[in-house]
């Protein structure tokens, strides 16, 4: 049984002149791994930063079409751009950890949302931690700068940091894609577990990453959505040939 | 392989090498004879008696003080004027104003500020200040002359200005130099402009921007132009200060009405304009040695900022 948690129709995003994202349409569905492939400057990252709208920060951003989260449209004007990034959690390529301690980072989030109590504070911290599959191997160095761990250890440290203002969606740009294997089959398995209670959309280049970690596929070329199938389908039968060509390694 | 083992002459190279190494030799030659020269003159001079006292005797004998206090009266209310104003510029600049040629304008103009010759901005400050703006509120508060005549906050306003392109320009830089990642995160977890201003960008800039404002601010302190026509007195032994009282309880206050003197123009004077320079001369070199120390302890300040904050970055 599955849900659909963000519903994009007819989609345009033009940076000034230049269409990056041309008529979109998808479902993307709760409790479910989404993942985002298709050879670089297709829009992958374009389109993840409309779902929180971090392309608001650019000047000369125009979009046209509807996107709705649990059937809210999030483009509305009287909607809270602030209360929707809350809601939707970020993980970038680069951990962008900021130069403070490691628990400084944690509690960055509730923090900004007002929770001051020192108690509740480390409560999420540590809850987060386990979630992000790191507590064992930082809960001795809580106040260390957060810059000192692991490159593999940073990024988990940034899903935690995101975990920790409890959104419902998590979008991921290539979270992986800088860190070692052993690193990356972490960065998997914390995936795996965490689409119990959300939903999340992963950028990756990798396609056996992809085919590894999600339910559903969508594949994007020059701006447009190609193709989006279950994962399965898109690795095993893909109907479309630039899909099938993609996957294979044909080309990209 | 033969080539391998020739030694490749580089003469160009050599010659340039050997010019700057040169060049840079004279000037370390010439600044340390200048620092030694003052040092060693100036240091016979100093007393408590130096620094305390008042000049006597028509300036050939006594002290500095009231220079000194008036150095710092006119510093601290530039800093007092230029700091808020070039710190929120430069953040309203940065963070919040669209990049327009407006904004591009009014960057260009302020880089280009920061290179205007002191003289010029003071008389600036003469025009503007006390000819526009002080003999204007004379006329509307009917005040006579109380506000169109040299004092010391002109003094302090003109300084301000001639330090405000600095302060934003470096202020800006600082800001700059904080990654867009790091507002992307922060933005990421539903922060409002605000809180990334607040919480990511200020404090990873406030290092930058302590050390731009402080270096600001010795250079101002150490300018002799601006303040020429702004309010430095040739000799006034009382210092600017007015009594401050509520009901019974008085504290002190620098005035910002009155006349001062200033140690830079107190150098110039002694050295131009003394009825005897020859017997001044020690006299120079001690009020010198006191301004480079002052302005020598801001840069320090500075460079223990800079220092900390490469420390606390290496650290991370
Ligand atoms: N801020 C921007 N201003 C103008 N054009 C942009 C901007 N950001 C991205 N683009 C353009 O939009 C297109 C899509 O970029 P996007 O970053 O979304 O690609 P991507 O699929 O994420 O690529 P990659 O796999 O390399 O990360 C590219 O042609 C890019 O040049
Ligand atoms: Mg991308």
């Amino acid at each position: 049984m599955k849900e659909t948690k963000i519903t994009v129709k007819n989609l345009n995003l033009f940076y000034g002149e230049k269409q990056a994202l041309a008529d979109i349409s998808i479902d993307i569905y709760s409790q479910r791994v989404t993942a985002f492939i298709g050879p670089s400057g297709c829009g992958k990252s374009t389109f993840l930063r409309v779902i929180n709208r971090m392309n608001d920060l650019i000047d000369d951003v125009r979009i046209t079409g509807k996107i709705q989260i649990d059937g809210i449209d999030i483009y509305d004007k009287n909607l809270d751009v602030v209360n929707l990034r809350k809601r939707i959690g970020m993980v970038f390529q680069k951990s962008n950890l900021f130069p403070k301690t490691i628990y400084e980072n944690l509690i960055f989030g509730p923090r900004i949302n007002g929770i001051k109590d020192r108690k509740v504070l480390d409560e999420i911290a540590e809850k987060t931690l386990i979630q992000a599959a790191l507590w064992e191997e930082v809960k001795d160095r809580l106040d260390d700068p957060a810059l000192s761990l692991s490159g593999g250890q940073q990024q988990r440290l940034c899903i935690a940091r995101a975990l920790a203002v409890e959104p419902q969606i998590i979008l991921m740009d290539e979270p992986a894609s800088a860190l070692d294997p052993i690193s990356t089959a972490k960065i998997e398995e914390l995936i795996d577990e965490l689409k119990k209670n959300y939903t999340i959309v992963i950028v990756t280049h990798n396609m056996q990453q992809a085919a590894r970690v999600s339910d559903y596929t969508a594949f994007f070329y020059l701006g447009r959505l190609i193709e989006y199938d279950k994962t399965s389908r898109i690795f095993t039968n893909p109907s479309n040939r630039q899909t099938e060509d993609y996957v294979t390694g044909r080309f990209g | 392989m033969s080539i391998l083992l020739k030694k490749h002459k580089d003469i160009s190279g050599f010659i340039f090498i050997n010019v700057t190494r040169l060049l840079f030799l004279m000037l370390i030659l010439m600044l340390a004879f200048i620092l030694i020269k003052i040092i060693v003159e100036g240091f016979s001079v100093i007393s408590w008696e130096f620094i305390s006292s008042e000049p006597k005797n028509n300036m050939t004998e006594g002290g500095i003080f009231p220079a000194i206090f008036g150095t710092v009266a006119v510093t601290l209310l530039m800093i007092l004027f230029a700091l808020p104003l070039g710190i929120f510029s430069a953040i309203y600049l940065n963070e919040y104003a669209k990049d327009s040629v407006f904004t591009r304008i009014i960057r260009t103009a302020v880089n280009n500020l920061a290179g205007v010759p002191s003289i010029v901005f003071g008389l600036f400050g003469l025009g503007f200040f006390i000819l526009f703006v002080g003999k204007n509120l004379d006329e509307v508060l009917q005040t006579g002359l109380l506000f169109g005549q040299p004092a010391l906050i002109w003094a302090s306003s003109t300084l301000a200005v001639l330090v405000l392109p600095i302060i934003i320009v470096s202020t800006l830089e600082a800001l700059n130099s904080v990654p867009k990642s790091h507002r992307d995160a922060s933005y990421g977890l539903g922060a409002t402009k605000w809180q990334t201003i607040k919480n990511v960008v200020l404090p990873q800039a406030r290092p930058g921007i302590l050390t731009g404002t402080i270096l600001a601010i010795s250079r101002g302190a150490g300018e002799t132009a601006p303040v020429l026509f702004l309010g430095a007195a040739f000799f006034l032994p009382n210092l600017p200060i007015v009594d401050l009282c509520f009901g019974d309880y008085c504290i002190p206050m620098i005035n910002p009405g009155e006349q001062f003197m200033y140690l830079a123009y107190h150098i110039f004077i002694l050295a131009t304009q003394s009825s005897n320079p020859t017997k001044t001369m020690p006299l120079q070199y001690g009020s010198t040695l006191v301004l480079i120390t002052l302005t020598f302890l801001l840069n320090i300040t500075a460079i223990i900022f800079r220092y900390r904050f490469r420390k606390i970055l290496g650290r991370l």
